[in-house]
């Protein structure tokens, strides 16, 4: 594996039983993510997009081949060594923000720091650092509630990069978004990639956010159909 | 272990925080709780109350003779001469005017309950002045003591609580005698507050005892005290009689009632049954109402332990705010309340419910355990539903 792949799935395949019927998600998939890569995975409904973001995350285990990531073989971990490497090394933006509705916008952002032995004052230095890149140093204090679905997006990127993870794992991070909030969140993915050198896997099915990754990826009944290099 | 202790407390403290989504639920496991306490500290309490009443009234300097067999004063006799054989015996303190025994009788009365309006057993004692002389905890309260060789008595305060008609001044009536309460007694809250005393010849008279009596009780001396009166009873035949330390025979007395606790403890395990059953029902639907948090702290790689121990807190949070409720409920209402119930002799004895520290601690781990195991199953299944799962859940 070249030192600059990050990801490679290797003949992964995913089904499940149904009753008596066995149903094949993807059946000897294979792909590679290099560092600082911005990928978008497209696809319809039912394609197997998410499942296979699920995969890249950790969360889901393929029924068959090997994910590696970054030089360890993470489809045969164990489930507490498959949390912690998630810890050390993913982030999570969810299509719904997914934010503790208890916790203000700091102690959200916080919250992957507590896996960390960082000390109480760099957890509070970092988290400061990370909405003042989202642009929220002002919001830090408020619930998600006092917040627009564009804030509290932002809020769940500065949660997912807070911990300077390797991969940030985006699922149809804009779907629950109007167009120009839509437009100002995908900027600051593609801002991360560019300056910050981040990389990013988003799953979208909004060919206009495809549009603001380096690559597009279309999935179609368990295979990719069809790669685009975006500019 | 830094991380997982700041994981555990975060967690638990964000399900805390999300209780107010699950308001009423939450609220019903509190009362199952509380009220499954407070019933388990009233009965406690009563066993208290009872059990203080007994063991207060025993000393360890005093014996108590009863006829060989008898498990009371009520089923016992003793004759004047096995008194005057007694009397004789070492072990005895003795007084200038001569050994500290006093023989007393024991007959029952009847008494109208102020709860109740129904009749129920007092019972009555006959004392000489030796007998009040030995009763070191005894002090009139209000009016006077009776005067031997008439049909005055003095009631004790707990029977004044409990009964009517035995104000002072008032006359009362059992069978053909007529009596008159002119004092009331107490004797610190013991068992003897129970009783009505008057002088042991009238009552010998009145109720055709001749020169019988039921128990007798000595001042033991500081030598062989209750050994060498044993060691009497064993020599002299004529003596049928068994003799125990007044501390010993009301704390057996006390035992009797004893199934008080145990029948509280077996209502309140009953309760707490269907307390669990609403109080699974709760945590589970906190589980399924934090699916969605639950599954996001697993995905940002938050430990299945802490998902765990934040379900069991929250739990154990919710059944001790229970418990604390219930305690200060039973401290409130049954602190101190008057009561009255069957003792040994078939006679109503007086007591208080009588809350306590260990009584206070026995209710705290009942709550804990109905909150660790209402708690334990809707914690593991938080714990173990992969992180996937939970989201389709929370979906």
């Amino acid at each position: 594996m070249s030192e600059d792949v990050l990801f490679q799935l290797k003949h992964v395949s995913k089904g499940f039983v149904k009753g008596k019927e066995k149903i094949s998600i993807f059946d000897d998939l294979n792909m590679s993510i290099e560092r600082g890569d911005f990928v978008a995975i497209m696809g319809p409904s039912g394609s197997g997009k998410t499942t296979l973001l699920n995969m890249l995350g950790g969360v889901d285990q393929p029924t068959g081949g090997e994910i590696w990531f970054d030089g360890t073989r993470i489809d045969s971990l164990s489930e507490s060594a498959l949390t912690r490497w998630r810890a050390e090394n993913i982030g999570f933006i969810f299509q719904f923000y997914n934010l503790m509705p208890m916790l203000n916008a700091q102690r959200n952002v916080e919250l992957p720091l507590l896996l960390t032995k960082l000390s109480k004052a760099q957890r509070r230095k970092n988290v400061e650092t990370a909405l003042a890149l989202v642009g929220l140093s002002d919001r830090a204090k408020h619930m998600s509630s006092e917040m627009s679905g564009g804030q509290q997006q932002r809020v769940a990127i500065a949660r997912a990069i807070v911990s300077d993870p390797k991969l940030i794992l985006c699922d149809e991070p804009t779907g629950d978004l109007d167009r120009g909030t839509a437009d100002e969140i995908l900027e600051m993915l593609q801002l991360l990639n560019r300056d910050h050198g981040k990389t990013i896997v988003m799953v979208t099915h909004d060919p206009a956010a495809a549009k603001y990754a380096k690559r597009t990826l279309h999935l179609d009944k368990g295979q990719f159909v069809q790669r685009e290099i975006v500019a | 272990m830094g991380s997982l202790i700041a994981q555990i407390l975060s967690v638990t403290l964000m399900n805390l925080g999300s209780l107010r989504r699950r308001l009423w639920m939450s609220l019903a496991m509190v009362l199952a709780s509380a009220v499954v306490v407070a019933i388990l500290l009233a009965f406690l309490a009563m066993a208290k109350g009872f059990e203080e009443t007994m063991r207060g009234a025993g000393s360890s300097q005093i014996a108590i003779l009863m006829r060989e067999g008898s498990s009371s004063e009520l089923s016992s006799a003793i004759l004047q001469d096995q008194v005057n054989l007694l009397s004789e015996s070492a072990g005895i303190a003795r007084s200038a005017n001569g050994p500290l025994i006093s023989p007393e009788l024991y007959v029952i009365v009847d008494g109208i309950k102020k709860s109740t309006g129904t009749e129920a057993n007092i019972p009555l004692r006959g004392l000489n002045k030796t007998g009040m002389a030995m009763r070191t905890s005894m002090r009139l309260v209000r009016g006077r003591m009776f005067t031997p060789g008439t049909n005055e008595m003095i009631v004790g305060e707990g029977v004044l609580r409990e009964f009517s008609g035995f104000e002072i001044g008032k006359e009362v009536r059992f069978g053909k005698n007529l009596w008159t309460v002119v004092g009331v007694f107490s004797t610190g809250g013991n068992i003897f507050e129970s009783e009505l005393w008057a002088d042991i010849k009238i009552i010998q008279s009145h109720y055709n005892r001749g020169s019988s009596y039921q128990s007798i009780r000595l001042q033991l001396d500081n030598d062989g005290g209750l050994g060498s009166i044993k060691e009497t009873i064993a020599r002299e035949p004529r003596l049928n009689l068994e003799a125990q330390s007044e501390r010993e025979y009301f704390a057996s007395q006390g035992k009797q009632l004893q199934y008080i606790a145990t029948f509280g403890w077996v209502i309140s395990a009953v309760m707490a049954l269907g307390a669990l059953a609403g109080a699974l029902n709760t945590m589970y639907t906190s589980v399924a109402d934090r699916a969605k948090e639950i599954a996001t702290l697993r995905a940002l790689g938050f430990s299945n332990f802490s998902a765990f121990c934040g379900t069991i807190a929250e739990a154990m949070v919710l059944a001790v705010a229970g418990g604390l409720l219930g305690s200060l409920a039973a401290y409130l209402f049954f602190d101190g309340l008057n009561t009255s119930t069957l003792g040994g002799s078939f006679t109503q004895v007086v007591f208080r419910f009588e809350m306590s520290p260990d009584l206070f601690l026995q209710g705290a781990i009942l709550a804990l355990a109905i909150g660790f195991i209402s708690g334990f199953f809707p914690a593991w299944r938080a714990a173990r539903m992969p992180v996937i799962v939970a989201f389709r859940h929370a979906a």
